[in-house]
This record gives C-alpha cells, structure tokens and sequence, in this order.
C-alpha cells in the first residue's frame, strides 16, 4: 500500500518544529505502524536525509516507550499501542498525521520523541510499598480474596506510556496515578502508606503541571491497557478521605 | 597478567553452602556504607532490584539504563512466571528438586553451588514481591496460584496473568524509586554505558553518553555492577527490545572480563512465525499456552488443507508421540528443535511452511472458552493483533525464535567477574542456566541477584577496598573517554551508503543460518570467514547520519551493530570450539541415533571463557571444570 504522512519534524525543544510530507510506497499490510515508520526512515538514509525520531523498544505492547499521536489520537486508531498497529488498518492511498504526544509537562527531545521522566518523578513520591528485602513473612500468610487481587492486577496493567495525559484536553495525569493508587490500594499490603501514598502522589502530580479530571474520558479510551475510569472515582474518594483525615 | 578462572565455590555440603558463605563475608558496618559509591548500569530485575537493595542497605547508588526510564528494562515483557520452590500445592516440590530440575534442564553444564543457591532464595523473592503488592494471581481462598512449565513435573510457577515479568518489574521500579526519593539511589536514563574503566586491573567506573545532548561523561565508584542483559538481538530478529544489546558486556570484555559459553542461545518453541522481510522483531506466546494447547503437524507433507479439515488421525501431535512423560512440556531447546525438524521434513504450516499448530479446541471444549480467556486473554489478544486470527476457532500457528542467551560474562559465586569490581547480575553474566534455561527461571535469577545474592557478596570485595576510589582526573578515565569518543567520530565519518539496519540484518540472518538452532563445523566455519568481510564493509560504507550532539538514534544504533559484528564471531568460534551437543547448543555432528543432542562429558563438562587478546586476534579459551558432588550426570530424558 501506499501512504501521504505528515509527519512532526523538530530537531530540539530550542527549535520550531513543523509537519514535513513524505510519501511512503509499497507497505505491506503485515507491516507494524513501527516497521512502516522503519521503511520511510530507510529511504530518508538512502537520499542523504536524517531519520525520523521516535521512541520504541519492546515492539510488543508492554514497554510503553512507543507513543506518536496518529492522525490527533494517541496511539492512533489501535485498542492498544503504537507498536501493536498494523498497517491493514489503514486505507491504501491514507493520509496519515503523525505527531509526538503533546502534553506540557512531556517537554519535546527531538521529532516525535518526548521526555516522560514527570511519571517517573510522580512515582518517587509514593507510589510503592516500603517493604525491606529480607523482612517478608510467608506470602500465603497474607490471604488476598480473589476479586481484590484481580481488581489490583486491573490498575496494575499501566504501562506508564501517557496516552491518557496526552489524549485529556486538560493533560490529567489522574488515570495514571489512580491506577497506582487503585493498585497497592486494593492489596492488604498497601494499607500503612495508603493515605500517605494518595497525598504524596496527587501533591507531585499538581507540582509537575498535569490538570484535573473533568470526565470527558478521553483517557480511558486511548489507553491500550484498559485501565478503567473509574480508578480516578477511587483516586477522588482516597484522596478526599486522606484530606480530612490530615486535616483533622 | 594471566586471567584465573577461580570459582571461589565455599566448601561443605551443598545444603550448607550459602549459610556458611554468608556468616563468612565480610560486613562492612552501616555508618560505613555511606562512604562506597556503587555504579549499577541497566536498570531490568536485576538491576533494579540490585540498586534498590543496596541503596537500602545505605550504600550510595549510582544507576543508569539507556530507555526513557527503568520501568522499561526488556524483563517487563516476560510473560509466564517465576519459579519458587514454595510447594504451595503440595505436589512434591522442594528446593532439591527445584535444583536437580534446572540442572537437568540446563544439560548438566550449570555449576551446582550456584544452582542450589537460587532454588534456595526462590522462595524468599515470592515472600518479597508479595509486600511490595506484586498482584500475583490467587485462588478464590485468598492463597496464591500456581501453574506449571517446562521441564518441570510440578507446579511451582507464580504468576500475573501473562505479565508476570511486567508486575516483578514494576515492583522492583518502585522499590527502586523508594530509595530514588531517599536520595540513596541517583537514576540516570537516556544514558548508555560505552566503556568500563580499569585502574590497575580493578573496574572502578565507567564512561557514559548522555542520548540527548551527546554528552561524554566519566563515573567513578568503588565497583561496577553490570545488569546489562542478553545478546539475542545478535540474530537481528528475536523476542528481544530494539534496544537490547551486547554493548556493555562486550566492552567489557575488551577491557579484560572473561566472556563464558557464548555460544549457548536459548530458541523459544513458541513464537509468532516470520511474517516477512519487513519484520523488525519476533513477538513470543508465553510458553505457559503449552499447558492448555497441543502442538502438532499434519501426518502427510504438503497437507495444505486447513486445520479444522484435517482429522484427528491425520495429525502428528509428535511432542506427545515422542515424550509421553513431559508431552507438550517439554524443555524448550527440545521442543524448538522437534519443530524445526517436522518442518524441515516439509510437515510444516503456513506461508513458507515454517510454523507449527498450538492448538487448544480441547481445552475449549473441556474447561470453556471463558476459562482460557481468562488464563491467556491477553496473549491470544496479542496474537489477533498481530496475525488478524483467531485462535479461540482455529490454532495459533507458532514458530522458535532466538529468546534468551545462557553465556555472558564469566562470574565467581560471589557474581564478580575476573575482573576485581566487576560484578554481572542476571542475563548478562552465564552463571545459572548452564546450556538450556527452564522457563520462568530467569525472573527468579534475576530477583535472586539482585535483591538476595549481591547485597550479601558484595562486602568481600568492598571491605579490604575501602578508600582507594579513584576520581574521574585519573588517566585511565581520561584515555577510556579518548577512545569513546574516537570512536564516535569514527562511526560519523564514514559516510557511506548502506544503512547500520541493513548490516544488522545481514548479520542476524548469517548467525540464525549457521549458529542457529542446528550448527555444524562445516556452517560455523563458512560464518567465522564471511563475518569479517561484512565488518569490514560496515566500517567502509556505513552510513551513519547527523552529529553527536543530539539525539541520534543511528549513531546508537551504529555503536550497538559494530559490536554485534565482532561479537558473532566469538559465538561462532565457542560453538566451533564445543565438540558436543548441549541443551541450546546443537551440533549436528553430535546427535543419538534418534536425534538428541549428544553430550560429551568426558571432555567438555566445563565453562568456556574467552579472554580478549586485541584486534583482529583469536581469543584465548580458558576453562573451569564444573565438578558434580551431588548429582549423578545423566542423559537427560524427557520421555
């Protein structure tokens, strides 16, 4: 197949960046959004162009580094990542715009490739257990009933990869941090730190410039490891009740 | 200096080993810890759990991993699960048969004392992941579930759903973040190691390209823990990330670490075939399908009618035909080669005959659909994204793929390498695995490194070292630079014409042809003659684009493939060198009449290390005799 892309070309945050057209011949349809991307970049190399920019790794869905907004949606028209959509969905003869995720608190390194180090700073705050190596008792001593486990497992899916802050008209990181809450939240495990966790998390979330939640479920829409909405109703209600708790 | 290969395996009985060694290494006192600065490169389980652990214990950590973050490292793809000799099920388990089993399933090429270390902290790493909230699957009674695996006879494998790898890893990220927000732990991402430091033969640093600006930067500590992963992508496609490489270890090879068993590649049974010349990377179905699907190709060659036509009687279920006991169980370097074998006979299915059926309408029609969905929805998701089928109504069709690497470099119990300070933590060092890895094993090795082994064998080499950390002024680290960044300006000025991918591929395809799943002397001998020509073309006419100082992609990549180029050569050579057939490393000279690999213990129940002797040399094969007190070693059968 043959595609028309517009693609986001930038060479550092210094710069201005703009859409570049490159036309893409003779895709196969097994081909991956990735691999198709492989193929315009081999043909740059062969006239003597720089490559296009994009982060990837895993090439399996799991990694999260992939992103790109394919024609304004990020991930594009898949139920799951970047990496994860093939070219038969697409139309022969397409136009495809491709361009990085733009969230504010995700500054632009270079094309399409942003910087999602926000999330990692987010996590810092609280989003873990402090449990010490060597310090565990037997894992079957803490019983967890099925559906609880298998509601922490749901949240715990989070890839980390910014579709939903990306997709959110006011860039709300509140999916990504109500799954973590929702997670250890849901686990014996995470009680102690559970209050602690919400306000730390939440406090970081506002400091790093990610906005609020006001339902339009953007996110949960994007998300290619479905996490539920309804994770930001948990991430509410415990941020709520640590609030008056801490104010008590 | 001659390079010794001295294991430093602690006497006593093997049940008593790690007790004893732990009560005999040196502490160093916790006001003391502050004092030792720690580099830790990668960022997977081990390395995570690594820097996590040793930050806690108030040692200061220094991390880096090359992608946009730790919680990306390539172990968050591994899908099945995680032993642990827990005997949760009562089924017979224990930490002697979870030993005597990865033994067996390594082909008797593993050293016994480490082995049985790992069986022993299996089951502490389960109790640990549980209190970080690692959602591990449970039973409606509150208690944690268990499934099988390979190469195994009972059920010892925990999991999350087919993202086992991915919860282990986000449990380990948020430790290490814990200790990132103590300040023990100092992260750095978009950074790639490119050389390790030696001062007066200890590895006291490394230096560092930073992937956004280019910046070329030296660290100093008082030793280097490389948690780095394996070399897979040496075959271009394989279930490895794009970015996995041999860099780190490789380099650290040339500064004079012993690179151990690199010949020994571990070829999945069970992957998504090749689709075509555009494919970029091979996608796995976890091998726990094989619980519930039965593998199998038509009786007749050239049946090319579709599966749901062709009957029971006209199907060759060859796992189960020719290993009753294990069934579609069986190890994976066995199971690999029982396919590529009925393809070669031109039994196999789907474009270019290269794929078999993992079939699971039985189980649908015993346990229902919706119980398979709920075991491996998201692997069967996968595969409709990927292939456009179905496999709740027609089976999967699946092919081996390069998985995992068992050789890395060479280490002492203690996980040093021979070089002093250099430690290796989880796929990138050779230690448990010997020539075959069981599956669900390697999260435990690497949970088992990092958060159980080094924290404990670290203080025999820190303890007499404490204040000779060079700074960055020394010349050792002022020349290592000079040769990062010559080699740097090397790559962009050839200005050639071919692209670095293109030389990638050449060289994945001439490794997978000749020191594949089958290799001979005659094919090993024609790849060590055509890989320096290609080395030398890619020097030639490579063409890596743009300037250092930015983000730059190819010029990463052109580092990682140079070394792959050289790299190669050394797998040829140790699979040259290895006169037997051992677990993933088959020689075709060395078979049973009935085509399994055929050991040699009498000469070769030994580790091969290779040291580095310069440029254009041979390297030198050195080795340590793997001596077996308490296992008998046996052919391995699995019928």
């Amino acid at each position: 197949m043959n595609l028309h892309l517009k693609v986001w070309r930038q060479k550092n945050s210094e710069t201005k960046g703009h859409l570049v057209d490159y036309e893409a011949r003779n895709i196969p349809e097994d081909c991956s959004f990735l691999e198709m991307l492989d193929l315009v970049n081999e043909d740059l190399l062969s006239r003597g162009d720089e490559p296009i920019a994009f982060d990837h790794d895993c090439r399996e869905g799991i990694c999260g580094m992939c992103s790109l907004t394919i024609n304004g949606i990020p991930h594009g028209p898949s139920e799951t990542t970047t990496c994860q959509l093939y070219m038969r969905k697409f139309k022969d003869g397409a136009t495809i715009y491709i361009e990085p995720f733009r969230v504010g608190a995700f500054p632009l390194l270079r094309d399409l490739a942003v910087n999602r180090s926000a999330f990692d700073r987010i996590q810092q705050a609280g989003g873990f257990i402090s449990a010490r190596v060597g310090a565990a008792q037997d894992a079957n001593s803490i019983l967890v009933p099925k559906t609880d486990s298998d509601h922490a497992m749901e949240a715990a899916a989070c890839i980390g990869c910014g579709a939903c802050a990306a997709a959110c008209p006011n860039a709300s990181a509140m999916l990504f941090v109500g799954a973590k809450v929702t997670h250890l939240g849901s686990l014996p495990q995470g009680q102690p730190e559970r209050e602690r966790r919400v306000l730390a998390m939440v406090k970081k979330m506002d400091e790093e410039g990610f906005g609020n939640c006001s339902n339009y479920l953007e996110c949960e829409a994007v998300c290619p490891a479905e996490i539920p909405v309804t994770v930001i109703g948990q991430l509410n209600r415990d941020y709520s009740l640590a609030l008056l708790k801490d104010n008590l | 200096m001659s390079l010794t290969l001295d294991p430093k395996i602690p006497s006593g009985p093997l049940e008593q080993k790690w007790e004893r060694h732990k009560f005999e290494s040196k502490l160093i006192n916790p006001s003391n810890k502050r004092k030792f600065e720690i580099i830790v490169v990668g960022t997977g389980l081990a390395g995570a759990s690594a820097a996590a652990t040793l930050g806690e214990l108030g040692y200061k950590v220094t991390a880096f991993c090359f992608q946009d973050s730790p919680r990306r490292a390539h172990s968050i793809a591994a899908q099945g699960g995680i032993n642990a000799a827990k005997n949760y099920q009562n089924d017979g388990d224990s930490v002697h048969r979870l030993f005597y089993d990865t033994i067996k399933g390594g082909d008797f090429r593993a050293r016994e004392a480490n082995v049985h270390r790992l069986a022993e902290v299996s089951v502490s790493i389960i109790d640990h992941c549980v209190a970080l909230g690692v959602p591990f699957a449970r039973e409606y009674g509150g208690l944690l579930d268990n499934r099988s695996f390979g190469g195994a006879q009972v059920s010892r494998t925990f999991y999350a759903r087919g993202q086992t790898g991915q919860q282990l890893l986000l449990g380990a990220y948020s430790a290490l973040n814990r200790q990132i927000a103590a300040g023990t732990v100092e992260m750095h991402s978009r950074t790639e190691m490119l050389d390790l430091v030696t001062v007066d033969g200890h590895a006291k640093g490394i230096v560092t390209r930073n992937m956004v600006t280019g910046e070329i930067k030296s660290w100093a500590a008082d030793c280097v823990i490389m948690a780095t992963g394996g070399y897979g992508n040496v075959f271009y496609l394989s279930t490895n990330a794009k970015g996995s490489n041999v860099t780190a270890t490789y380099r650290a090879y040339k500064r004079g670490a012993a690179f151990a068993n690199p010949c020994y590649t571990q070829i999945h049974p069970t992957c998504i075939p090749v689709a075509g010349d555009h494919q970029s990377k091979l996608t796995l179905m976890s091998e726990s399908l094989r619980n519930d699907g039965r593998v199998w190709v038509p009786k007749n060659k050239g049946d090319t009618r579709p599966p749901s036509q062709i009957p029971d009687s006209e199907r060759d279920y060859y796992l189960e035909r020719k290993y009753p006991s294990f069934g579609n169980l069986a190890p994976r370097d066995i199971s690999s080669r029982s396919a590529k074998e009925v393809c070669d006979e031109g039994r196999g299915v789907g474009p270019g005959g290269l794929g078999v059926y993992l079939d699971f309408a039985d189980s649908i029609k015993r346990l229902g659909e919706a119980k398979i969905r709920e075991r491996y929805g998201n692997l069967f998701d996968m595969y409709h994204q990927i292939t456009g089928e179905n496999a709740y109504e027609m089976p999967m069709r699946i092919f081996p793929a390069v998985h995992y690497t068992m050789g890395g470099l060479w280490v002492d119990y203690n996980l040093m390498s021979n070089l002093p300070g250099l430690f290796v933590l989880g796929e990138a060092n050779f230690s448990d695995h010997g020539a075959n890895r069981l599956g669900a094993s390697a999260l435990m090795q690497g949970l088992a490194d990092g958060y159980f082994v080094i924290p404990y064998t670290i203080g025999n080499y820190l303890a007499p070292e404490g204040g000779k950390r060079p700074t960055t002024d020394h010349p050792a680290f002022k020349q290592t630079e000079a040769d990062v960044r010559a080699k740097i300006q090397k790559f962009l000025s050839i200005k050639g014409k071919r692209s670095v991918e293109s030389f990638h591929r050449e060289l994945g395809l001439l490794m997978w042809d000749h020191c594949g799943m089958g290799r001979s002397e005659k094919s090993l001998t024609r790849a060590l003659n055509r890989i320096p020509a290609l080395r030398q073309e890619f020097w030639e006419n490579a063409n890596v684009p743009g300037e250092n100082e930015s983000l730059n992609g190819s010029l990463e990549q052109a580092g990682r493939v140079a070394d792959y180029l050289e790299f190669g050569e050394l797998m040829c050579l140790d699979a040259l060198k290895r006169n037997e057939s051992c677990g993933g490393h088959f020689r075709e000279e060395y078979q049973t009449p009935d085509g399994e690999a055929q050991r040699d213990d009498e000469h070769f129940a030994h580790v091969a290390a290779w040291e580095y002797q310069g440029e254009n040399k041979t390297p030198i094969r050195h080795v340590e005799p793997l001596v077996y007190e308490n296992v008998k070693l046996a052919t391995r059968s699995y019928k």
